[in-house]
């Protein structure tokens, strides 16, 4: 990855910053040029929209055959998650036994690195999950 | 009125890890194969397509048509080479442009190839590269792969219909069975169903031997106008429809993990345009470059009911001498995976059964074949149908 599209995608990663259609209320995350509902009527009318980060896990894996850069995190855990305010994400759970996340664990997200020495040559951060009902585990 | 197209000629070259061969001479080997079993020379080739997922990366070579053309000992000719990109559906993707390319009226004899040399990358690598045919920064960057997107098909098709493990290792089985009696296969022989649940896990609940494996090789056709074919051949395989149909990229934005919405798309489109129905196909070659992938598949080509189709593989259903009888060859887990090969090894497949030279493959009164061809996490998929035009 080169550096400038890191550098473009931290506000999104880092934020989970999205867009709302001012048309139909829908919030789309990762933000897109239209609302995939709307298209031409949400011309203009898609604005920034800040996602909470809690969410509820819809599938699940535990990754034993990691791609570069994610060889000490494996086996990991890798998840749909379904955010409160309607899109759904691949991300890691984390801070988690592999096999513990079950589908409809209660999620939120926070801030991580993702990756060391990407292609872009630097850490790269972004989001994972953490169970946010700890108990609900066992 | 649009004109009918016919598969006059097909090659394959052996798949495997064939380190003593490169990029271009196994697309050379498959494609004197087909131009050899068609009856043509290379006077008679108007334009050639060439399906690669991934050659820039796997290899480090870009431009393939041009390159393939020259390959062929052709380049005097300056015939117009276009290389066609859809994933692991690049083969069936390039199929349909030749076909179309025939049909509008445009050219009459066509050469479309299929190749990847994948074991010149390491492993990882290998990885790497497939996981770039899911959206680069919101599913490869976390850490998502080609077996673990799968895998979470694989868990959603295991809960909501209640397929088992032992149902994903029968389509295992069941492939290698078949491609045992495919020497051009990468892994010819058997497997049991406890070699396939104790190997090592890939992504849950996915082991190795649920995944097609990275390897080389190289297919090829050779496809001519309906009205042109007798004249080279005098059993060509008339192609009775062709349809692609895509998807949202994301798995995660598809409303449905269990079911492929593009594959039943081009189903239904190749049907319509056919009209035929799932009960006419005899023979089929369908994606499974994971079993999960070919339970989903057969399933949504309409062979077995949805949710149903992990229990039809393992009630023999699928087998050579099943009611439905699905990768013949061996399909992408005994044949090998190489993605841009894959689409057309399944036409190569089709064709001889339909000219009844299968050998001890052969499926008794063939008449109608499918094939199925998978791009990404099924945000691409192509469907062809295939019948006798003698």
């Amino acid at each position: 990855m080169q550096t400038p599209r890191f550098w473009r995608e931290i506000d999104e990663r880092y934020a989970l910053k999205g867009v709302k259609c001012g048309n139909c209320g829908h919030v789309l995350f990762p933000s897109r040029t239209l609302c995939p509902d709307c298209r031409h009527a949400s011309v203009g009318k898609l604005s920034p929209f800040r996602l909470q980060g809690d969410g509820v896990v819809e599938a699940v894996t535990v990754v034993h055959a990691p791609p570069s850069g994610f060889e000490l995190q494996a086996p990991y855990t890798l998840a749909l998650v379904r955010l409160a305010e309607g899109p759904r994400v691949t991300a890691q759970v984390t801070d988690v036994k592999p096999g513990d996340v079950k589908v409809g664990a209660r999620v939120r997200a926070v801030f991580r690195k993702i990756n060391e020495e990407g292609e872009a040559g630097v850490v790269q951060y972004g989001y994972k999950f953490v169970v946010s009902d700890v108990a609900a585990l066992r | 009125m649009p004109r009918g197209v016919c598969v006059i000629g097909a090659g394959v070259t052996k798949f495997g890890e064939l380190w003593e061969q490169s990029f271009r001479s196994l697309i050379g080997e498959a494609g004197l194969a087909a131009v050899k079993d068609a009856r043509i020379t290379g006077d008679d080739i108007d334009a050639l397509y060439v399906g690669s997922m991934s050659a820039g990366r796997f290899i480090g070579q870009e431009h393939i048509g041009a390159l393939v053309v020259d390959e062929a000992g052709l380049a005097h000719r300056h015939i117009p080479a276009t290389r066609v990109e859809a994933a692991d559906a690049s083969g069936a993707a390039a199929l349909r442009e030749g076909y179309l390319a025939i049909m509008s009226g445009e050219h009459d004899v066509v050469v479309v190839g299929g190749v990847e040399k994948m074991t010149d990358a390491t492993d990882q690598e290998q990885t790497n590269t497939l996981a770039t045919a899911l959206d680069a920064e919101w599913e490869s960057f976390y850490g998502a792969t080609y077996p673990a997107v799968h895998a979470l098909m694989a868990n959603a098709h295991m809960a909501k219909y209640g397929t088992t493990r032992e149902m994903l290792a029968a389509v295992s089985v069941k492939n290698h069975e078949n491609g045992a009696h495919n020497k051009k296969a990468a892994y010819p022989f058997t497997i049991t169903k406890d070699q396939v649940l104790k190997s090592p896990l890939v992504a849950d609940p996915l082991r190795m031997l649920d995944c097609a494996a990275n390897v080389d090789g190289a297919s090829a056709v050779v496809l001519c106008a309906e009205d042109k074919a007798a004249r080279y051949h005098d059993k060509p395989v008339k192609i009775l429809a062709s349809a692609q149909a895509s998807d949202r990229f994301v798995l995660a934005d598809r409303a449905e993990l269990a079911t492929f919405e593009s594959t039943k798309a081009a189903a239904a489109a190749a049907y319509r345009k056919a009209k035929l129905s799932p009960k006419d196909v005899q023979v089929a070659e369908v994606h499974d470059a994971f079993t999960i992938g070919e339970v989903m598949a057969i399933e949504d080509l309409g062979f077995f009911e949805k949710g149903s189709g992990g229990k039809a593989a393992l009630n023999g259903l699928t087998a050579r001498s099943g009611e439905r009888p699905v990768n013949t060859s061996g399909g992408l887990k005994a044949r090998g995976h190489p993605p841009g090969a894959t689409g057309l090894a399944q036409v190569h497949e089709i064709v001889r059964q339909l000219r009844a030279e299968a050998g001890d493959r052969q499926v008794r009164d063939a008449r109608v074949g499918l094939t199925h061809n998978v791009g990404g996490s099924g945000s691409t998929a192509v469907v062809h149908l295939f019948g006798r035009g003698w």
